[in-house]
């Protein structure tokens, strides 16, 4: 057996957008099994419709993706895909709880009608007892903060508790603790054997936590480990030659957290 | 004794006017039947606000009006006629939005409208004893026995599909994208979701009338999202509000000899303006107690 029959495989994918936008073209990267991966490129890049395609949500006019070795729609129905969406993307007054938004990483799992087994409230709790949420699960979502949202979101992917877990961007907004700890998860989870998958345009952040890293901007430009792309040259290619200066850097905007 | 009757005298009169309608058989019927159709809406509504399909919830009921015309003339049901014309308006909008540029409401106005044309057209010319006023504005009031089975039926279908599918449709609303991720057929729960909206138009049209029947579809989901963050108490509320209002619509509607589907949906305005001003965390008047006194806690 092939070793990249697992990790996700993109295989020269391009997608147009019903107008007319080209956002991506021969797009063809391999994510490896166990390790991080980051997505980087700058914004309106395509990074989003690669995550978007690699989950599914968007249909590609040519290409394909696998995942483990199957089609994507076969790995979501055997729950290998867990996706963590942008903040942007939530309808935060939606009245649920963060124990319901955890509770709905296991809907996969359950029956027809959705009741949670004794096995589903133990991996609800333990995913937010990793994330340190514990204390907030009856919070309507829209009461946390910034930091606080993204890690229920992430708890929900970890009792998903799927081989592969793609984060939408999970840095923007989020004060310096908050993205240490994701990142320590993260970690956490990757030794755990699962693939992960992290688009950002927070460069100083990459070599501190991607095992591997594929450059986008439009196509894939470059990929590889982390040390051998993250190099000066490939960022300049990718950015559009700007020098790295001028790249926006979230991090040092200031940031609004409540604990 | 005697010192209670000043107190509780109010009670008789109120008495008389609840009872008093209740002595004719066309009033116990348009009561329950228009407290059964509250229920149907007010579940639905709760999923339809959240959804933001209140102008689809529009657009269907609308375009069940030549439904309705050609179910008659051709002397079927006229659940039938208004299922197939409100749920093939629906999968009319989904494919002209995919096939041309135009924004979502944009396609649905001009669907609706058309469908709603077309039922006006056919209505004036195909000799059959629909009174177009009764698809317009409802007749709880007249509903015969055929009717009020269809509503049952139509009914009792959208409360099973709701009540099976109620978490898949929540998180439906909520995150289609998870839905998706967790390999759950997102494409067949939106057409679930609009068959169950074109079914609880059905189930309304006697009451309301397809020019009101939005109303029953949105103001109590919309009401109750203004006093709640928990699903569960969303649906209490929702349901709480539309069944008083229903049932009292129609006692105003005797007492006082006016439009049933009109009282009823003033009656569920004046609960949701009562919310909006009022409601303990997201009513207008704490909002501005709370900038103003900064100390009142959030939460």
């Amino acid at each position: 057996m092939r070793s990249d029959t697992f990790g996700i495989t993109v295989e020269n994918i391009s997608v147009t957008y019903s107008n007319a936008h080209l956002a991506l073209y021969n797009a063809s990267c391999y994510v490896q099994p166990g390790t991080i991966t980051g997505l980087v490129g700058p914004n309106g890049g395509g990074k989003s419709t690669l995550f978007k395609t690699i989950m599914g949500f968007v249909n590609p006019n040519q290409g394909r993706v696998h995942v483990d070795g199957l089609s994507v729609k076969m790995a979501q129905k055997r729950q290998l895909m867990a996706y963590v969406p942008q903040a942007d993307d939530v309808d935060w007054n939606f009245p649920v709880s963060v124990a319901d938004v955890v509770m709905m990483g296991r809907y996969g799992y359950m029956n027809m009608l959705r009741i949670p087994s004794r096995e589903d409230r133990r991996q609800v709790s333990e995913s937010l007892e990793r994330v340190g949420m514990t204390d907030f699960a009856h919070r309507q979502i829209g009461e946390l903060s910034g930091g606080q949202k993204k890690r229920a979101f992430l708890a929900r992917a970890m009792a998903q508790n799927s081989r592969v877990i793609l984060l939408d961007e999970p840095f923007t907004g989020v004060d310096v603790k908050t993205e240490k700890r994701i990142v320590n998860l993260l970690l956490q989870l990757r030794d755990e054997g699962h693939t992960i998958l992290v688009s950002t345009h927070d460069l100083a952040s990459i070599s501190t936590f991607c095992d591997r890293t594929i450059l986008l901007n439009r196509t894939v430009l470059a990929q590889g480990t982390t040390a051998d792309t993250f190099t000066e040259e490939n960022l300049s290619m990718t950015f559009g030659g700007l020098p790295l200066s001028s790249l926006p850097q979230p991090r040092s905007l200031p940031q609004w957290h409540h604990e | 004794m005697n010192n209670l009757v000043p107190v509780f005298g109010f009670l008789g009169p109120l008495w008389q006017w609840l009872m008093e309608p209740l002595q004719a058989g066309f009033m116990i019927k348009a009561i329950w039947v228009s407290a059964f159709v509250g229920v149907v809406c007010a579940v639905l509504s709760c999923y339809i606000t959240l959804k933001g399909w209140s102008l689809m919830g529009d657009a269907v009921s609308h375009a069940v009006v030549p439904g309705v015309v050609v179910a008659y003339a051709l002397g079927l049901p006229f659940a039938v006629g208004a299922f197939t014309f409100g749920f093939g308006a629906t999968v009319i909008i989904g494919y002209v939005k995919s096939q041309t540029r135009l924004k979502e409401d944009a396609v649905i106005g001009v669907i609706f409208t058309g469908f709603f044309a077309f039922g006006l057209v056919l209505a004036t010319k195909i000799p059959s004893n629909v009174d177009l006023f009764h698809i317009l504005f409802g007749n709880v009031l007249g509903i015969s026995q055929s009717d009020i089975i269809q509503t049952l039926i139509a009914g009792g279908a959208t409360l099973a599909i709701i009540l099976f599918r109620r978490k898949d449709l929540l998180l439906f609303c909520f995150d289609p994208n998870h839905a998706k991720a967790i390999g759950l057929n997102t494409q067949l729960m939106y057409y679930t979701l609009l068959s169950v909206l074109a079914l609880t138009i059905v189930t309304a049209l006697q009451t309301a009338g397809i020019v009101l029947v939005v109303a029953m579809l949105v103001t109590p989901g919309a009401t109750a999202y203004l006093l709640t963050d928990r699903f569960d108490h969303m649906l209490a509320i929702s349901v709480a509000t539309s069944v008083i209002s229903c049932v009292l619509g129609t006692y105003f509607s005797y007492h006082l000899d006016v439009s049933t589907g009109g009282s009823i949906v003033v009656l569920m305005t004046i609960l949701f303006a009562l919310a909006m001003f009022f409601a303990p965390k997201y009513g207008i008047l704490v909002q501005k107690l709370r900038r103003q006194m900064p100390q009142v806690p959030t939460v």
